[in-house]
């Protein structure tokens, strides 16, 4: 099976993003970054369905340069080759451009599964892989918890809202979104980084990007509640939180 | 004209559908009042039609066709898609459930549309009006304008826009039935019934008092001093989602879009940085503590009380006082 694996590079989770100037975008020339974590068990259930019934897993990103840190990652965790569709223009952008250059870099390939986290750290738009699949005319499935491959067709526990699932079929080829927690998670072992540094990246050049929507204000998000911080040592603090939560809010006895 | 989806199953509406008119009310408001139509898709859903058609709205479309159930992706968007043409909406609201999530983004791609999900507020930028959602994990709010030709298609957060503020109409609006164009052959996909996993009997939702861990916590050893801090304070213990997908608590034990909403007397978060899915699940609770050792962790947001700093001290300092007494 010729499974694709998209994922993106964010800003890691412990940044804590300041804006720019234009208050358009964060400053990310100060940020670190790592693999979206959704993406990251995606990757995971492509290496997994790879070691059951063979084929080859590809890694597709888009994004600066400075993606090929995640890609390296990926490789090093098991992917075969990867595919970096490369463009600035794409740190930014929203999921119709995103989704734009991966189905323009993706679509010679002929893949049999395509796998998405179900969305990004950074913008959280929670659209690639569902727009993805409409770009490349397969069917698709959202927040999946559970994939199987039965006869040449697929089969893949959904999550719905409120603790219940659902299963659907589907026919080959067709994209998956897949939910964080479906598996547990591995790491590269130094043999696959070392493996890694001679696993081919195919550089694509990403044409014209169009976002459909643009930020025009970025800023902290107004607080909804007066918050009383409570400082001090933590024994000092505990004190003091026991006591408002006893005499103030009535929340203890 | 502002378009809304309405979302059923079974002939039941979902609540966020009046969150959504509401959210198309305030829309229409801002840009002179343009008509608000609502339309609801099923097999039969007359009767659901019925019920949208006490919001103050133009008209209530019940979009018809034995296919449009079971819900698909590839059923809705067959349909949706010369609906949308015909009636050549602005805007299309839909609330951010799983089935938005589902089927909105192919519907976008399919028509080439502007789709902003997510949304928790409305603003005003160039003279029109930006849509106000939360990114990078809750630590920013962006306004965002759509771009390109018409219409946007808007998600919009559970619970950012109150039900109860949906005006209601002094006469119920006129419902029209259309029966949708829709090839059955198109549908790809084949859902089975929905189920529930078998679960143990926790029911965070009746909780009085909860203690919840977030990532801070760690590892899995640390977790017994939440467990005594939760025992003193005869409460539940939850987690956020990272913590269940760990397998260091079972999923019922998870609070969040994807698992519980709770609303206790008490929340107490430990090292929860309170990302948007973690909080649409407790932000009701009516007295919230937040214990993180980050200043700038979303979960100060809505917190009443908030401690910054190593919960690793506080909370041992906690069940120490609280046993004093």
């Amino acid at each position: 099976m010729k499974i694709a694996v998209c994922l993106k590079q964010v800003p890691s989770r412990d940044w804590q993003p300041r804006v720019n100037e234009a208050r358009t975008w964060v400053r990310d020339a100060e940020a670190t970054f790592e693999m979206n974590e959704p993406d990251a068990y995606a990757l995971e259930e492509g290496l997994r369905l790879k070691e059951r019934h063979g084929g080859e897993v590809v890694v597709c990103s888009a994004g600066p340069a400075r993606v090929s840190q995640v890609v390296r990652e990926a490789l090093a965790r098991g992917a075969d080759r990867a595919i970096h569709v490369e463009s600035d223009a794409l740190a930014a952008a929203d999921g119709a451009a995103v989704a734009g250059a991966l189905a323009d870099a993706m679509g010679g390939e002929a893949f049999d599964l395509v796998l998405t986290g179900l969305q990004s750290d950074d913008q959280g738009l929670a659209q690639v892989g569902v727009a993805l699949a409409e770009r490349l005319g397969m069917p698709h499935a959202t927040i999946i918890m559970e994939v199987k491959v039965e006869d040449g067709a697929l089969r893949v526990k959904r999550e719905l809202e409120g603790g219940w699932f659902q299963w659907v079929a589907m026919p080959l080829p067709a994209v998956l979104t897949i939910q964080s927690g479906i598996n547990q998670l591995r790491y590269a072992t130094l043999k696959g980084i070392m493996a890694a540094k001679k696993k081919e990246i195919r550089k694509v050049e990403a044409a014209a990007c169009a976002s459909r929507q643009r930020i025009v204000n970025l800023y902290a998000p107004q607080k909804t509640k007066q918050t009383t911080m409570i400082g001090g040592s933590a024994a000092e603090a505990a004190a003091e939180l026991v006591k408002r939560l006893r005499d103030e809010a009535r929340a203890i006895d | 004209m502002i378009l809304v989806i309405a979302e059923q199953r079974d002939g039941q509406l979902n609540k966020a559908s009046w969150e959504v008119v509401t959210a198309a009310q305030r829309l229409s408001a801002r840009i002179g009042g343009a008509p608000v139509k609502v339309a609801v898709l099923g097999a039969a859903v007359t009767a659901a039609a019925g019920e949208m058609a006490g919001a103050a709205v133009a008209e209530v479309l019940a979009v018809e066709h034995p296919a449009l159930e079971p819900y698909t992706a590839d059923g809705f968007v067959g349909a949706l898609e010369p609906l949308v043409a015909s009636q050549a909406p602005d805007y299309v609201i839909v609330a951010h459930t799983y089935q938005a999530r589902d089927f909105v983004p192919k519907l976008a791609a399919r028509i080439d549309a502007a789709l902003i999900t997510d949304v928790v507020g409305l603003a005003e930028a160039e003279g029109r009006p930006a849509f106000t959602r939360l990114v990078f994990q809750g630590k920013l709010a962006a306004d965002v304008l759509p771009e390109g030709k018409p219409p946007c298609l808007v998600t919009c957060q559970a619970g950012a826009f109150p039900a109860d503020a949906a005006a209601r109409g002094a006469a119920p609006a006129p419902v029209t039935t259309v029966a949708a164009t829709l090839d059955p052959a198109s549908i790809r996909q084949k859902p089975e019934a929905p189920f529930r996993e078998a679960r143990q009997a926790v029911d965070l939702s009746q909780a009085a008092r909860i203690v919840a861990v977030g990532r801070g916590i760690r590892e899995q050893d640390k977790l017994p001093m939440a467990e005594e801090l939760a025992k003193l304070l005869g409460a539940e213990l939850a987690a956020s989602r990272p913590i269940c997908d760990a397998g260091w608590l079972p999923p019922e034990r998870q609070v969040g879009s994807s698992g519980q909403t709770v609303a206790p007397k008490l929340y107490l978060a430990l090292g929860v940085s309170g990302a948007i899915q973690h909080a649409v699940g407790m932000k009701a609770s009516k007295t919230i503590v937040a214990i993180n050792k980050d200043a700038e962790a979303p979960i100060f947001e809505v917190a009443d009380y908030g401690i910054v700093g190593d919960l690793f001290e506080v909370v041992p300092a906690l069940i120490k006082e609280l046993q004093k007494s």
